[in-house]
Formats: C-alpha cells, structure tokens, sequence
C-alpha cells in the first residue's frame, strides 16, 4: 500500500557496511541503554523472550575447519511498504511523514499480529511486565518511555534522538544536515560500519552509499522497500 | 398397537423428557465439565494476573494454542449451517430431529471460538478497542486488518446463529411455557414471544426461518473464509495461500459435522431417543462425512503438492519440518485420523453404522485439531531469517485452557439440552404423515432398523 510521503520531510535511513562488522555488538548494549530495553533474565532468553531491537545474526560458510563467520547487524528495517502496518487491527504501527514504521505503545492491544507478518523477525512483545535488576533502573533514560507488559515494541530508529535533532536545526534556522542525528547503535559502532541520515537528500552521506554498486537490502524481493541498506562486498 | 408406533403425546413426553428429568448422566456430565472449566478459569486468572509469559508462546511464535483452539472451535461451529439450513433450504426431510442439535452446537462453539481472540490478546481488557465507535481516543479501527475483518465477521455469524436458533424455537417455548409452572412459565411465556400458534404466525414464522435459513449460508462461508485469511494475507510461507479460504471452509464444515454426530450419538443414548435420532441419520451425516474427506484430503494434496513442486525454499524448509521434520508425527497423525481411517469406514455400507459413523468422527475431530496446529505453528517456527529460528512447546495453562474450551462446551450443551427440547419438537412432528383425519399421527419405526443401532 503506498504511503504519501512529503518530500520536504526527511526520509531517515540507514546504512550498515557489512566488511566493515566485526560483530562486536556494541550496538546491541548502546541500544538497550539508550532505549530502557527490558532485561528478561537467561531462562526468559532461553525460551525466545529475549527483547534486542537490533541484534547481530552470525552465519557460517564454508566446512570446518575453514569457516568464516559472517556478521549482519539487523534491526527494524523501516519499510516503506511494511507489512506489519495493514494487519494491525488498532492502528498501534503506522508509517509515519518521515519515512518511519512507528510503533505506538499506549495504541497497543497486544495480538502480535505485526510480529507474524514481519519477514525480518524484528518486533518483540513483552511477556512479562518490564524489569531490571538493581542498579539498572537507575540508569534508565527518562527520554524514552518504558513499555508495560502485553505490547509489542521494536527499533524506533531512536526517534528521541530525531526529534532532538530536528528541534536543533529548525532553532538555528537551517535544514537536517548529516550529523543532526546520530541513533545510539551508529553512534557506538567503532568500525563505523553505521551510517545515519536523510535519504531525500541527495547529497547526505546515506544517499550516495545507498547507491553504491556494493548496496542491497534484505529480502528485497519481497517488495517491502526497507530504509536499511546493506553494503557487501558480493563475494 | 405394537410398542414402538409413537403417538402425539408419547412425542411429547418423549422429547420434553431430558427437559423434565434429566437423569443421572446429564448431573455426572454437567459436573465434570464444570470442574474443567472452573481449572480453566482459573488458568485464566493465573495467565491475566502475569501476562501471555506464562503460555509457551515466544519470539517467533507468537501464536499457538491460542489460535488453533480459535480457528478449530469457529470450524466446529459450522456444523449447524451446513445441516440446518442447507437441509432446510434443499428441503431434506430426514434433517428434521437433525436442526436444533446442530444449531446449538453452532452457537456455542463459536462463543467459545471466540473468547481467544480476546484472551490471547496483551491487553484483553482493550478488545473493545477493535468496535467502531467514535471515541475518545479519536481515532477508528484499521479496516484493511483481518482482524478487523473476523471482529465483524464473527459478530455477524453469532448475532445471525443464535436468531437462527431462537426462530425455531418459538413453539416449543411455548409448549414448554403451556407445560410448566411458576418461574419457568414466566421464563419460556418471554421467550416464546406470545405464540399461539395461530395460523398466521406459522406464515411469518416459516418465511422467517427460510430466510434466515438463506442468509446463514454465505455468512458461514464467508467467516471461515475470513478466518483463514488472517493467515493467508500474510507472507509467511505456507500461509500465503490463495486456497486457504475454501480449504478453511472446507475443514471447517468436515470436523462440524464430526462434532454434530458425535453429540449426537451421545444425546441419543444419555436421553434415550432412539426413536428419534435413527440409524439412517447417522447413515446420511456419514455419507457428508465421506464427501468432506474427501474433499479435505483433495484440498490438501493440492496444497502441500503445489508447495513442494514449486521448490520455492522457506515454503521447503515449513514443507519439509511437516512431512518429514520435527511436526511429521502429527502431520502423518492428522492424516490418518481426517482421512485414512474415516474415509473407508464411512464408505463401507456395513461400516457405516452408528458405532462405525462415532469413531470416524472422533477421529476427524482431532485429526482436524492437528491440522489447525499445523497450519499455525511450523509457519512461524521458521521466520525467512533462520538465524531466528525457534520452536514451540505449550505449557500447562494453554494446555488447561485448551481442556477447559472441550469442558465449556459440553457444559453449555448440557444445560441448553435441560432447559429446550434439543430435537424440535414441532418440527418433527410437521414431518409426520397425515392421518385420515388430517391430524398428525402415529409412526411406524421399522425394527430392521432400531436393530441395527
């Protein structure tokens, strides 16, 4: 279903250099601080209750003992055509004028209908009311708002940050520029395997990667248009 | 006057008896089903009290049991359309001890189908967020969602099955209220909506039926059709199907009719009504029971042929986990029970019997059960992504619930048969030959016939 979108709003993308991973997963801590992603414990995690908006899938070539690891960063996809959007009952996920599949917690009435028609496996629902062990829940970031048992939730692209972010460049009477916006996983990444930023800006740093011959994005032949674009070598 | 020819008032007595006096197997049934429910109830409070963590559901699978029970108990519900209202409409005379068994077992199982899409919900206390109304919160339901779509569609078949339920029942209210006494007189001279069976409203009261007779069978179709939908919109593999709505509906209407002799058979024998529900009742169900075997098996051959012909691989890895992976046990268990053993039972004439026709439908009762669980859970078992690969195992509270929806529904049953007559009695006695006075008489049962029960 297309979704009007407003072209003198930014389009946030991002993109993710896959030679550039190490699988280091410091984007996988930085967001669940900078998110109050709940900590469900090992037993929860072993059963698949686990909550990472982005997560690092490893894959593995070859036979032993000549393997090689491969890394791939994967978190909401922010799809342009995103299935999760039409079936939700409640309008709890919608796209919003910036490009962004939303989520909204207090919207949610919990059938995880959203999560099945995902491809990406990236929406995650909350089993149990939220918890985290002491001292954690000193650490929580008062910018973003902690979500209560029975709703789905998933990688917002850090819109805390956006919203910041755009605030600053309309206060010094400017456009988003690259660099407004840094989400918490782009920032942590010490490979600087991330990049952040506004597609509908031809000249922003996402815009001329995402056209790179080295681009694809996942599971592209489903049509879904994600805003996440991989770079790989192709060998 | 040999003892088996039946008379007005033995048809009465005959009939209103379980209503009267129920007998010690109805108080041994009610109370055991209760006491599953009350577990189920109280597997529920457990559940809301510490959120859907307490059933096995998980990321990727998020639904289970909880949509098997659902999509299981809305087929079971279609058990009164297709014989009561197609029989009516065709004008199939041996339906009629037929209609009222199965178009209470319409209403009751779609009640219950119905609960898991409330109680499976985060937030259960918020379904009521799914009606359209202008609220506070100013904004609509999404009408492109499926779930929107069954929110409306199953409304629409319960508000329409329990009207078609009711209508018929107008005059034996009314007998039932010229019959007793006190609380229940008032309770049935209510409900029967002043009927004195004057010759004008038998007129209304027969175009009423017809029509909604009429109106019941493209709702039927179109719920299960619905149902299957919330499945087949998606892109998972192996739901994507454009087949699913009427390979749904067909399943659908296959395990009614097997939930439709099993009740009754058992109505038959707790309540003595051999006279009434006879071997050639049984005979002509198991004959339908054959045809959707067959069309059962026909649809899924289709289905899982088309899937592995075309090689397409997460279909393969979804296909393959069922014939042969870790869900090949109950895949190969649900043909079986929906198809290998029922098929030649019901085909064999001397099979056939009122024995033959129970175990062929207990059989498809679970064997479809399987099938809704298999439909559900190795889909999501394999996400495109297989580093997400998970797996499923139900814990003792959707197990509870799941026992509890089995219990609700005999319990329901029983009550329903206690307080109206369950085969309707005016109508089985409209199907009666005239006598030479023009009054509805005596019937000859054929002994051949009571001997082979």
């Amino acid at each position: 279903m297309s979704k009007d979108t407003q072209p003198e709003k930014p389009q946030w993308a991002m993109v993710i250099d896959l030679d550039r991973c190490t699988g280091c997963e410091a984007c996988v801590v930085a967001c669940r601080v900078e998110n109050n992603i709940p900590v469900v414990g090992p037993e929860e995690a072993a059963k698949g209750r686990s909550i990472n908006w982005i997560r690092v899938e490893r894959y593995f070539e070859g036979e032993f003992p000549d393997v090689k690891a491969k890394f791939m960063p994967v978190l909401c996809q922010q799809c342009e055509e995103a299935p999760c959007e039409p079936v939700c009952p409640v309008y709890a996920t919608y796209h919003t004028d910036e490009g962004l599949n939303a989520q909204v917690y207090n919207r949610c009435v919990g059938t995880r209908y959203c999560a099945n028609n995902c491809p990406y496996t990236v929406r995650f629902f909350n089993f149990f009311d939220p918890h985290w062990d002491a001292p954690l829940e000193k650490s929580l970031n008062p910018e973003v708002s902690i979500r209560g048992r029975g709703v789905m939730e998933k990688c917002t692209f850090c819109i805390q940050r956006i919203r910041k972010g755009e605030d600053k460049a309309k206060d010094e009477g400017r456009e988003i520029r690259d660099g407004d916006v840094v989400p918490a996983c782009v920032q942590t990444c010490e490979t600087k395997a991330m990049y952040f930023g506004n597609i509908a800006d031809p000249e922003s740093e996402v815009s001329k990667l995402s056209r790179s011959n080295r681009a694809m994005r996942l599971l592209e032949d489903l049509g879904t248009k994600p805003k996440v674009i991989y770079l790989n070598k192709g060998d | 006057m040999s003892e088996s020819r039946l008379t007005d008032s033995k048809i009465n007595s005959d009939l209103l008896a379980p209503v009267n006096k129920p007998g010690r197997g109805w108080y041994a049934t009610v109370t055991v089903s209760a006491l599953v429910v009350a577990a189920a109830l109280g597997a529920l409070v457990y559940q809301f009290s510490n959120g859907l963590g307490v059933w096995g559901i998980n990321r990727p699978v998020f639904w289970a049991l909880d949509i098997t029970n659902f999509v299981f108990w809305i087929g079971i519900s279609h058990a009164g359309t297709l014989i009561s209202a197609i029989l009516r409409v065709t004008g199939a005379e041996w339906r009629r001890p037929v209609t009222r068994c199965a178009e209470a077992i319409t209403v009751f199982a779609l009640m219950i189908g119905a609960l898991f899409p409330i109680i499976h919900l985060g937030k259960p206390q918020l379904f009521y967020w799914m009606v359209p109304y202008p609220s506070e919160r100013g904004l609509w339901p999404n009408f492109r969602s499926p779930l929107m779509w069954d929110f409306f569609a199953i409304n629409t078949y319960l508000l329409g099955s329990i009207i078609y339920l009711y209508l018929p029942l107008i005059p034996d209210l009314a007998l039932l209220r010229d019959k007793s006494s006190g609380l229940f007189r008032r309770l049935y001279g209510a409900l029967s909506l002043g009927w004195r069976g004057t010759q004008l409203q038998w007129d209304r009261l027969e175009r009423a039926v017809r029509v909604m007779a009429v109106i019941i069978i493209p709702v039927a179709v179109s719920v299960h059709t619905i149902v299957s939908w919330d499945f087949a919109m998606t892109i998972r593999p192996m739901w994507h199907s454009t087949m699913f709505g009427p390979y749904f509906v067909a399943g659908a209407i296959f395990s009614g009719i097997a939930a439709l002799i099993l009740a009754m058979a058992v109505i038959r024998r707790v309540f003595r009504l051999e006279a009434y529900l006879r071997p050639v009742h049984f005979n002509n169900l198991g004959l339908l029971l054959l045809t959707m075997s067959l069309i059962w098996f026909y649809f899924t051959f289709s289905e899982y042929l088309t899937s592995w012909y075309g090689n397409a691989p997460e279909e393969m890895s979804v296909f393959r986990s069922k014939i042969s992976g870790p869900y090949a046990s109950m895949f190969w268990a649900s043909v079986i029970c929906c198809f290998v053993i029922p098929a030649p039972i019901l085909a064999i004439k001397r099979l056939r019997t009122i024995k033959g026709c129970m175990i062929a439908s207990a059989l498809v009762v679970i064997g479809m059960w399987l099938e809704r669980f298999l439909i559900i859970v190795p889909t999501l078992v394999q996400p495109r992504l297989t580093f997400n690969w998970g797996a499923y195992r139900p814990t003792w509270v959707e197990i509870t619930l799941t026992a509890g929806t089995f219990g609700y529904f005999v319990l329901l049953y029983a009550l329903f048969t206690r307080l109206f007559p369950i085969i309707a009695v005016w109508e089985y006695k409209e199907g009666l030959p005239l006598g030479e006075h023009g009054e509805p008489t005596v019937v000859d049962l054929t002994d051949a016939e009571l001997e082979r029960a």
